[in-house]
């Protein structure tokens, strides 16, 4: 454990180093993004209220800074951006920051448990799959993988809606609990519980299909290796080759997968969010387009990026330690 | 960037891809050394003899036909209203699907939203080929700084959540087909430009294009003579997962309302359907069948060309 740890550092160094110049890229990319679009949130404020004064629009765009040269635009966005400062929402009258984090955890939630349940779903299917290679229940599950990855989540989640809340009336169709409902305690944790059901199950589906196919292939290839055939020899058991050999190599693309498929979720959730109305970044980001309020986007578009990175880093520090070979070579 | 020579051992099947080459599909194309190219015969047998796959053809097949033909089976706009609305499928002989909210017939709708499913579906994917491609190519063949630009830029965009990154393209666009094509090609280039880099790396180091420079040559006629045709297999793996993963892009983005308002598309006909999901269901379900079905298709498609081009899978690598 004491020859892990300058490793893991190395590792974790690495990708912090590597992080860095990306994410400043990503923040110069999306200002200048947003520079191309035409109109502005005052324009639609305007409009909306049946037409503004010329001093008051340019009393609004002042205040949001939004008459300045678009270097200088940039520089302030950059030095607010040091401050943990994303600027004003001119759409919510609101500074971006809060409102941005004010949706943070809803979105958080919703793509973290998703993950979870995708890679444990997936990863037990797969071993299913794997385990009975050629069967009947691994021909069906293929099919049904095949399936659910070739679906739109926003069908899935009108259709999960028509059955389960329409039909059966089991679940909630949208919102994040009820009002007026059981506010703490286990029956207010139960509500939420019910809500997030069908949001999460959604955006899950595809993913358990994608970690389904991949640990199938993946154990059917490691078990096929000589280091089982070794094992086998030294006469473990079964269930021991089976966890420490074959599953936890197996597991290796899935870490890889799953780590850079949390910016694929967090852009799910634009979808998922606007059909469930579940108060997370994804619902935001719709409700900024559709109100042409492209700081918001703009905010929204460089946390789920920072997210993304935060995710990649911890994926190489994991396969650190699932791997002992990773980062062996870097000091070369 | 540090060399990782231990992950590009070959025959070495049980790593896992290196942090820096992560295709989206990687589940599929995980084995991205290169082999001879496979020849087109050894394409098609492939596919014969693989009956998914067969399936998928007829499917897409149908749906091309269907697209191609929309404008004589349902002449006149698919947009107009052409019975009374609330129709349930196979209820009248004139709208075998049904009509929705506003009296439209659902089966000229689909037929026609395949048109605008497959144009787009094909376009941006072409785009994101020669974007990809001309970007990985650049970047494994010379080396150096070029490579460390692009890679730096590739790995930009696959940070940025990609359907972010998307709704805010199309945000600041008028939507049309053609932007997009543009939008879905910017946001899928990276994963052809990972994979172009990997094999050009690879290949340039072997004896054949040693041969093609010491006969003189130039770089361009190198890279698209000799280089490319060997890089294609596992590209052409990607184009099939790529044209599917941009129809249900496109479908998403109409699904809500960012698409183009002037055409009716799957996704759109999804959306219009969501506000009466209580009494007409259908009007939503089976515009999400026929994208099921046509990007169904194009995975079956290829799970087998992955198969046939694997040259893992078909153990004759040397």
């Amino acid at each position: 454990m004491k020859r892990h740890l300058p490793r893991l550092a190395r590792i974790a160094g690495h990708a912090g180093l590597r992080a860095l110049p990306t994410a400043i890229g990503i923040v110069i990319l999306g200002f200048f993004l947003l520079q191309q679009a035409p109109g502005d949130a005052v324009d639609v404020l305007s409009g909306e209220s049946g037409g503004l004064s010329t001093e008051a629009a340019a009393a609004l765009r002042h205040h949001a800074g939004l008459d300045q040269p678009v270097l200088s635009q940039l520089a302030a966005y950059l030095t607010g951006l040091a401050h943990g400062d994303l600027g004003w929402s001119a759409r919510f009258n609101v500074p971006v920051t809060s409102l941005i984090l004010q949706r943070l955890p809803g979105s958080l939630l919703l793509s973290g448990t998703a993950l979870v349940v995708s890679v444990l779903a997936g990863a037990a299917l797969g071993a299913l799959m794997a385990a009975r290679e050629g069967s009947w229940a691994d021909r069906g599950l293929s099919v049904a993988a095949l399936l659910f990855y070739s679906l739109p989540s926003f069908w899935i989640s009108l259709m999960l809606i028509v059955v389960f809340s329409i039909h059966l009336g089991w679940l909630p169709s949208g919102g994040s609990q009820t009002i007026g409902g059981p506010e703490g305690g286990l029956a207010g944790l139960l509500d939420h519980a019910r809500y997030m059901v069908l949001p999460v199950t959604s955006l899950s589906l595809f993913y358990i299909a994608i970690y389904a196919r991949l640990v199938r292939v993946a154990m059917i290839e490691a078990r096929a290796q000589d280091y089982v055939r070794t094992a086998r020899a030294k006469g473990l058991s079964e269930s021991r080759i089976l966890i420490r050999h074959i599953l936890r190599n197996a597991l290796l693309p899935l870490t890889t997968v799953a780590g850079m498929h949390l910016g694929g979720m967090l852009g799910g959730g634009v979808v998922v969010e606007t059909v469930y109305g579940w108060p997370g970044l994804g619902r935001l980001a719709y409700e900024s387009v559709i109100g042409r309020d492209f700081r918001v986007l703009l905010g929204i578009l460089l946390l789920s990026s920072l997210l993304v990175i935060v995710a990649n880093a911890l994926v190489d520090i994991l396969q650190g330690l699932l791997d002992p070979r990773v980062g062996v070579s870097h000091a070369a | 960037m540090p060399p990782k020579a231990i992950f590009a051992a070959p025959g070495d099947h049980h790593t896992p891809p290196p942090p820096e080459t992560r295709p989206l599909a990687a589940f599929r194309i995980e084995d991205t050394v290169s082999a001879p190219t496979a020849s087109r015969n050894g394409v098609v047998s492939a596919l014969r003899r693989h009956p998914p796959a067969l399936i998928g053809v007829a499917i897409l097949a149908g749906v091309t036909l269907l697209a191609l033909l929309s404008p004589l089976l349902f002449p006149g706009d698919p947009l107009a209203i052409t019975g009374e609305p609330f129709l349930w499928p196979f209820a009248s002989l004139a709208h075998p699907l049904g009509t929705d909210s506003l009296g439209r017939d659902i089966l000229a709708g689909v037929a026609h939203g395949a048109r605008v499913s497959l144009r787009i579906g094909l376009s941006a994917t072409a785009l994101g080929l020669v974007l990809g491609v001309a970007a990985g190519a650049l970047a494994g063949y010379k080396g150096g700084w070029t490579d460390a630009a692009i890679s730096r830029l590739i790995e930009i965009f696959q940070t940025v959540p990609s359907f972010v990154l998307l709704v805010v393209l199309v945000a600041i666009t008028q939507p049309s087909a053609g932007t997009l094509s543009a939008a879905i090609a910017i946001v899928t280039w990276p994963t052809v430009a990972r994979l172009a880099r990997a094999e050009f790396r690879s290949l340039r180091e072997k004896d054949f294009v040693l041969a093609a420079r010491s006969l003189g040559y130039s770089h361009t006629r190198i890279i698209i003579h000799e280089i490319l045709p060997n890089a294609l297999p596992p590209i052409v793996v990607t184009a099939s997962v790529m044209v599917a993963s941009a129809i249900l892009m496109e479908s998403a983005l109409s699904f809500m309302g960012l698409g183009d308002p002037n055409v009716v598309s799957w996704g759109s006909m999804i959306g219009q359907g969501r506000e009466y999901l209580r009494s007409a269901w259908y009007i939503s379900a089976l515009p999400g069948l026929a994208i099921m079905l046509t990007v169904l298709a194009l995975n079956l498609i290829g799970d087998a060309l992955n198969e046939a081009l694997n040259p893992r899978k078909r153990g004759g690598r040397a």
